[in-house]
């Protein structure tokens, strides 16, 4: 079903690109020996050449080359062998040089695309157009002081990833979708965090509309969002906003916007005009980046397993169905954990308690999986103590419980606290009998049809064993006495 | 002998004899220049104290025996050259109060190898010039003077002019310069010295101040040929620093100095001879083909066709990539900014630069920046580096028949101040010689080789393959050899 | 190739030096006069020719990389040294109101 919104005059279509820059994880910069890290002092992160003092040059970091080859691989793109840096020409406080450092007219990696999972269990493909390297630039504070504004070079000469993809997508959900993607493939590459909150990846969203039917209209960008919340949000505002301009006669004009996040709507940038002079031309401090075929091949044979490679395994492997998978694979953390979990043992058990009780105790503890209290070697200790008779499963998410508090292994904590499992059939009889004959009454009840008893002699013998006794025997014993 | 007429390889001897110390030479420098910089204008900082200082640590050093190959050396850096705690202006106002907390490659192995810095000479604007007035700092006197007018004050050339000023006074025995159009050879040939241009690559661009960064390269000055060679050999270099610098390993180039030319196949390109080129020029120019003819050598005839475009080429190209290059001169970072009351930051960018720069600066940014706006790039800049291809393919043809090329430097001798300073065109015509090498990326040494009928000196340029700056070197110690130049300026220490 | 007087206000503007109307005519002409002597390069032929690369003469070799290792940074006050304003460690300049 087709997304589409409904205007005055008909039904509309919209039509989504997104530009995604990307910041490269690296220990270094870019161009420059200056470290990356996120949250320093001001300033503190800056060499000479991210400061653009005169006389520096710039000298290209191999990781960060490596990394975008990677990136590429895993969007199935090409690769190309030969690009080239050009400068960017603009000027503002935050751009040290007056031009950024980028590659227009021959990117380092080409075509390739991702597919894309929807609510109602459609795939979907999308088109990467290219993925080219850049300077990320500083940053500019407006708020702390009254005339002023202060400038940070910290951030100046990051390595940015910046990819582009066809205006293949056609709804919110898409542009979320595809957004989600990306950042999955990059945090299992490790070559970019993915962290929007932070500013370490972040969208530009182009958004045109159009009669299904038609070419392309024209088209707004809305710069720098920050969230695949708010990407989609944007989407739907401004394809609103343009839906309306058009029925009411009017055109819109190619212009940058921005999102308005506490009023919900697109607003036009402060007047750039000029903006989109860039004045392109190869940088003459740069030759031409050449890779070596067998440099790539290497990065290529070293790449971990992709997200959809993985889930397409887990379902193969150990029949899990395409929502678990999913779920499982969404962070490669997780994937990690999870096959710890499961190596050697029943896959959908320990994928139950991963999704169910590890989850929930996560989010209670509001730890993530990188962190978790338990250690996915003992909660397979666990579920080995539930197949071996140990726990009941009852028994098990009690000590997982505690588990979770004290972060002790499983065994630890069945000794320490007596936990385990009583299969002993004398003990149980015993309860059994002790029971009925405290509820004389109830087993009358019982034997002249009220079936609905049984769960409560069950519970009876449950609580007078302290919940230790094996359910399974309990009920075969009590059903040979009530008979 | 005092200690001003030495040349380096004479001084770094007497160093050597202890006949000399380093604090002698340096002082006898520093005096010179007291006297004598007021009216030459030769250098904009001296750095008197840290010279003594230098020269002083150098005489320790030589007591160790651990001299360095330019110990005791003292020389002018060219105010382009970024000089760690040595304020460094490019001779623009833009730059006022701007003090590197870094070191230039270049001049951190020239310290390396113990030279001492006497100051920062005086330049063109940005090194974008021909005369050295467009600096904001003033003119430099040549100190050459015309024999039938000795009053007139003439240019030294540029961009390096006071570098080439202060060798050719004698205030220092050698002198760092750049060079992207000519601004080394040019000068040399105005001021009746020796300057070398090397490859591009051979010197590492780190730490100066970038004009047009596919053209700019260092190079020294100094009176004889064999200076040159052991002032380039300590310049040279590969450094990680820059990418573009070429990683090889660097000879002896002094040891090329006294080679000679027997067998060597000189080129004498015949677009080279343009057209109103003053019968002096044309003269000394067969003079010095003759005198490697007596060397031994064999002279032949090339032809480099796109000669005649190389001006207009340089011209789009070097603009282009000022334009950019000076983007950074914007007041926030360092130098000068200017600030009006209630001004927001575009207006600061526009007042700083506008008052910043001085008119060729902003001619130059201006028409670098058109030639690089939309629609105009394919027509401008990308056919300029196409031409320039074809210069270079010119050139690697000539290689085929011949090993080096002997050319004039300049059109004319040095010209007086208020001649051609208002027409930027006429002024970039004296690049028209010097410019090839510029845009084919090769090696070019100027060498005084006699006067005019006004007693100015006159240069010739030999130009080599790329990375043969030894046969170059071998070319110009020849001519140089034969040519027996001895005279001096009026004005000197 | 003539520049106009809006052409030649947009190009200062692009390159942010500003141009007063008393300037404006003799920056114009200047400029015109520069352009007017490049135009001959229209006339050389180009076909099939590739663009030099950069400076180097003999073809551009490509790219020198560097490692991955943090060698810089760490230096604020000489970054800061040259600050025409400074406010603590930032640099200061006017307010922009995006």
């Amino acid at each position: 079903m087709s997304y589409r919104i409904e205007g005055a005059t008909g039904h509309w279509e919209v039509v989504i690109g997104l530009e995604v820059h990307a910041q490269i994880l690296s220990r270094a910069k870019l161009f420059s020996g200056a470290p990356t890290a996120f949250g320093a002092e001001p300033n503190s992160q800056v060499s000479f050449v991210d400061a653009g003092f005169p006389g520096m040059l710039p000298v290209i970091n191999r990781e960060c080359v490596a990394q975008a080859v990677r990136t590429g691989l895993g969007l199935n793109a090409e690769i190309h062998l030969w690009s080239r840096f050009d400068r960017k020409n603009y000027f503002y406080a935050d751009l040290p040089q007056g031009y950024q450092i980028s590659q227009y007219a021959h990117p380092v990696v080409g075509k390739g695309s991702v597919e894309i999972e929807l609510s109602d269990g459609t795939t979907r493909t999308i088109g990467i157009t290219r993925l080219h390297l850049e300077q990320d630039a500083g940053k500019s504070l407006h708020d702390q002081h009254p005339t002023k504004s202060f400038i940070d070079l910290n951030r100046s000469g990051v390595a940015l990833m910046e990819i582009v993809s066809e205006p293949d997508m056609r709804s919110p959900e898409e542009a979320g979708a595809y957004l989600a993607k990306l950042r999955q493939i990059m945090r299992y590459l490790g070559t970019c965090d993915g962290n929007m909150d932070e500013g370490s990846m972040r969208a530009d969203v182009n958004v045109s509309v159009r009669k299904p039917g038609e070419g392309f209209r024209t088209r707004c960008e809305v710069k720098n969002v920050n969230s695949i919340r708010f990407v989609m949000q944007a989407v739907e505002a401004e394809a609103r906003r343009q839906i309306e301009l058009w029925e009411q006669g009017g055109t819109v004009e190619q212009e940058t916007r921005l999102f308005d996040t506490a009023r919900g709507v697109t607003r036009s940038m402060r007047s750039k005009e000029d903006a989109h002079d860039y004045r392109y031309f190869p940088d003459p401090d740069l030759p031409p980046l050449v890779l070596d075929a067998a440099w790539v091949e290497e990065l290529r044979a070293a790449l971990p397993e992709l997200p959809d490679a993985r889930r397409a395994r887990y379902m193969r492997d150990f029949g899990l169905s395409a929502y678990d998978a999913g779920v499982l694979t969404a962070e490669r953390e997780t994937a990690a954990y999870f096959e710890t979990v499961a190596a050697g043992r029943d896959p959908k058990q320990a994928a139950n308690w991963v999704m169910g009780d590890l989850f929930a105790a996560l989010n209670r503890t509001k730890r993530d999986i990188a962190s978790s209290p338990v250690a996915a070697a003992d909660l397979g200790a666990l579920l080995d103590l539930m197949a071996d008779g140990t726990l009941s499963g009852k028994l098990a998410k009690e000590v997982f419980e505690a588990m979770v508090d004290t972060g002790r292994p499983p065994a630890a904590i069945v000794e320490e606290r007596g936990l385990r499992q009583v299969t002993d059939s004398g003990a149980i009889e015993a309860a059994v009998d002790a029971v009925l004959a405290a509820h004389a009454d109830k087993v009358a009840e019982y034997r002249s049809g009220k079936d609905k008893l049984f769960g409560f002699f069950v519970g009876q013998v449950m609580k007078a064993m302290a919940g230790k006794a094996n359910p399974a025997l309990v009920n075969e014993v009590l059903k040979a006495r009530l008979t | 002998m005092r200690p001003t007429e030495l040349t380096i390889a004479e001084g770094l001897a007497a160093l050597e004899r202890r006949e000399l110390s380093a604090a002698e030479w340096a002082a006898a420098c520093l005096d010179a220049v007291e006297r004598l910089n007021p009216r030459l204008n030769a250098f904009i900082t001296v750095t008197a104290e840290q010279a003594m200082a230098a020269a002083r640590a150098s005489d320790a050093r030589r007591a160790r025996g651990e001299a360095g190959p330019l110990d005791g050396v003292p020389l002018a850096i060219k105010d382009l050259f970024c000089t760690e705690g040595v304020p460094t202006t490019a001779a623009s106002r833009i730059l006022d109060g701007f003090v590197p907390p870094y070191e230039s490659t270049v001049t951190a192995q020239l310290k390396r190898d113990g030279a001492v810095f006497v100051g920062k000479a005086n330049l063109d604007e940005f090194a974008m010039g021909s005369s050295n007035l467009t600096s904001a700092y003033g003119g430099v006197e040549n100190p050459w003077k015309r024999g039938d007018a000795p009053g007139v004050r003439l240019v030294p050339g540029g961009s390096s002019g006071g570098s080439a000023a202060a060798v050719a006074a004698r205030l220092v025995p050698g002198a760092t310069g750049t060079d992207t159009g000519g601004s080394i050879r040019q000068p040399a040939a105005f001021c009746g010295i020796a300057g070398i241009k090397p490859t591009y690559g051979r010197c590492s661009r780190y730490g100066i101040v970038a004009f047009a960064s596919s053209l700019d390269q260092a190079g020294p000055f100094a009176r004889t040929v064999e200076d040159c060679a052991i002032l380039l050999r300590s310049m040279s270099g590969h450094d990680p620093k820059d990418s573009t610098s070429a990683d090889r390993p660097v000879p002896d180039f002094r040891a090329a100095v006294a080679r000679g030319v027997k067998g060597l196949r000189i080129g004498v390109p015949r677009e080279y001879r343009a057209e109103g080129m003053p019968a002096e020029i044309e003269a000394l120019w067969q003079q010095g083909l003759a005198w490697l003819r007596d060397g031994g050598a064999e002279i032949v005839d090339v032809s480099l066709p796109h000669t005649r475009h190389a001006l207009p080429t340089y011209y789009v190209v070097a603009p282009a990539e000022a334009s950019s290059n000076l983007a950074r001169y914007d007041g926030v970072r360092f130098g000068r900014r200017v600030l009006r009351q209630g001004d927001d930051l575009r207006a600061m960018y526009e007042a700083t630069r506008a008052e910043g720069f001085g008119r060729e600066v902003q001619r130059r940014i201006l028409i670098g920046t058109y030639v690089l706006s939309a629609g105009y790039y394919d027509a401008y800049y990308l056919k300029a580096q196409k031409v320039r291809a074809l210069i270079a393919r010119d050139f690697a043809e000539a290689w085929t028949k011949v090993d080096a090329l002997l050319t004039p430097t300049a059109p004319s001798a040095a010209f007086a101040e208020g001649e051609k300073q208002d027409d930027p065109v006429a002024m970039y015509l004296n690049d028209i010689f010097t410019v090839t090498a510029n845009l084919a990326g090769l090696p070019g040494l100027s060498v005084p080789a006699g006067l005019d009928a006004q007693g100015l000196p006159l240069g010739l340029q030999v130009i080599g393959r790329p990375f043969d700056e030894e046969g170059v070197l071998a070319v110009g110690g020849a001519i140089e050899r034969a040519a027996g130049f001895r005279a001096a300026p009026e004005v000197r220490a | 190739m003539s520049l106009d007087d809006a052409t030649v206000r947009r190009v200062a503007a692009l390159a942010r030096i500003r141009l007063s109307d008393a300037d404006l005519p003799r920056v114009q002409g200047e400029l015109n006069a520069i352009l007017g002597w490049i135009e001959q390069l229209q006339a050389v032929n180009t076909d099939g020719v590739e663009p030099m690369a950069g400076g180097a003469p003999e073809g551009a070799r490509p790219m020198p990389m560097r490692d991955d290792v943090v060698t810089d940074g760490g230096i604020a006050e000489r970054i800061l040294a040259n600050a025409p304003d400074r406010e603590g460690d930032y640099f200061a300049v006017p307010k922009v109101v995006e």
